[in-house]
């Protein structure tokens, strides 16, 4: 694929995840919006009276060690792209 | 699609433990004989993976209101099959439930059925269905990570439904799938977009090896 059809591909992708911020502008997790659909059938199976038996051995302690734990999953599975692209890459590049 | 810790009942929590578990042991086997074969095939393994790590850590928006996380399941469905997938998301699902709270020990084994088995066997049909026609294998690997994404959490309504069929099993199913299945749409679609392109990318450095594994089309290789 030529780079332009590349660019306009991630484009597309970025206006799939910028349209719902822009659809709710000024709506928040106050009001309902934004929250996990996990959270959600959480909820959805505690109104069945269920109570969960088991809960998790460690958690976050709070929403900043939560998001620095999100943070470093993401970087680890870019590190190990980047690494190997840029390594083939340069392969090609030799041959 | 996570369901959380301690928020399945015990038998469902065995069934699908144990359905995962032959599953996650075959994948293993099967990455055994890949390595062996094709050692180069380690690094493809590591980049699927590392795109299911990437992937699973995205929680965004969707056009329902609600934010929800793509799975990247669909492209090491689309190189190594189902099973080989199973073990990276066993992976990727023990260091969130471990680390994150997210998901969990009690449940890892509903969560592999769903995010390891059931999305990337949807993923890997429809891709080999769609390159044996001889659709380029980008086209196909679209398709394939977008029905994988979207079928993961099928899979989950499915199993909360059955779990817990209040008031009845279709009433739970409609509702666990408008939680899940409706606000994945528009995130499966960003997920077949970015397969697409990690995809272009890996067969443009590494057209030998995509050929060696099987995963292009006839008229590609």
């Amino acid at each position: 694929m030529k780079t332009s059809t590349l660019i306009i591909l991630a484009i597309i992708c970025a206006i799939i995840f910028i349209a719902p911020l822009a659809m709710y502008h000024g709506h928040g997790e106050d009001d309902g919006y934004f929250g996990g659909s996990d959270d959600a059938a959480s909820e959805a199976i505690e109104a069945t009276h269920f109570k969960p038996w088991f809960s998790s051995i460690w958690e976050p302690p709070s929403g900043e060690i939560e998001s620095l734990l999100f943070a470093l999953q993401a970087a680890i599975g870019a590190i190990i792209i980047g690494y190997f692209f840029g390594y083939w890459r340069g392969q090609g590049k030799e041959e | 699609m996570h369901i959380m810790e301690g928020y399945l009942p015990l038998q469902w929590c065995i069934i699908w433990f144990v359905i995962s578990l032959i599953v996650v042991a075959f994948g293993i086997y099967q990455i055994k004989k890949i390595v062996d074969e094709t050692p180069e095939s380690k690094a493809l393994l590591a980049v699927s993976g590392a795109f299911m790590f990437i992937l699973s850590s995205l929680k965004l928006p969707s056009v329902t209101g609600s934010c929800s996380h793509p799975c990247g399941n669909g492209l090491g469905a689309a190189l190594f099959g189902p099973a080989v997938t199973a073990v990276l998301a066993t992976i990727v699902l023990i260091f969130q439930a471990l680390l994150l709270a997210h998901g969990g020990l009690t449940t890892l084994g509903a969560n592999i059925f769903s995010m390891g088995i059931v999305g990337p066997v949807i993923a890997w049909i429809v891709y080999k269905g769609l390159i044996k026609a001889n659709i380029s294998s980008t086209i196909a690997v679209f398709f394939a990570a977008f029905l994988g994404d979207l079928l993961t959490y099928v899979a989950t309504s499915f199993q909360l439904a059955l779990a817990f069929p209040a008031p009845t099993f279709g009433a739970a199913l409609s509702n666990f799938l408008i939680i899940f299945a409706v606000t994945q749409i528009p995130l499966a679609i960003g997920e077949g977009i970015l397969t697409v392109i990690i995809w272009d990318r890996l067969k443009a450095y590494k057209p030998k090896l995509l050929d060696k594994l099987g995963a292009l089309a006839p008229n590609e290789a």
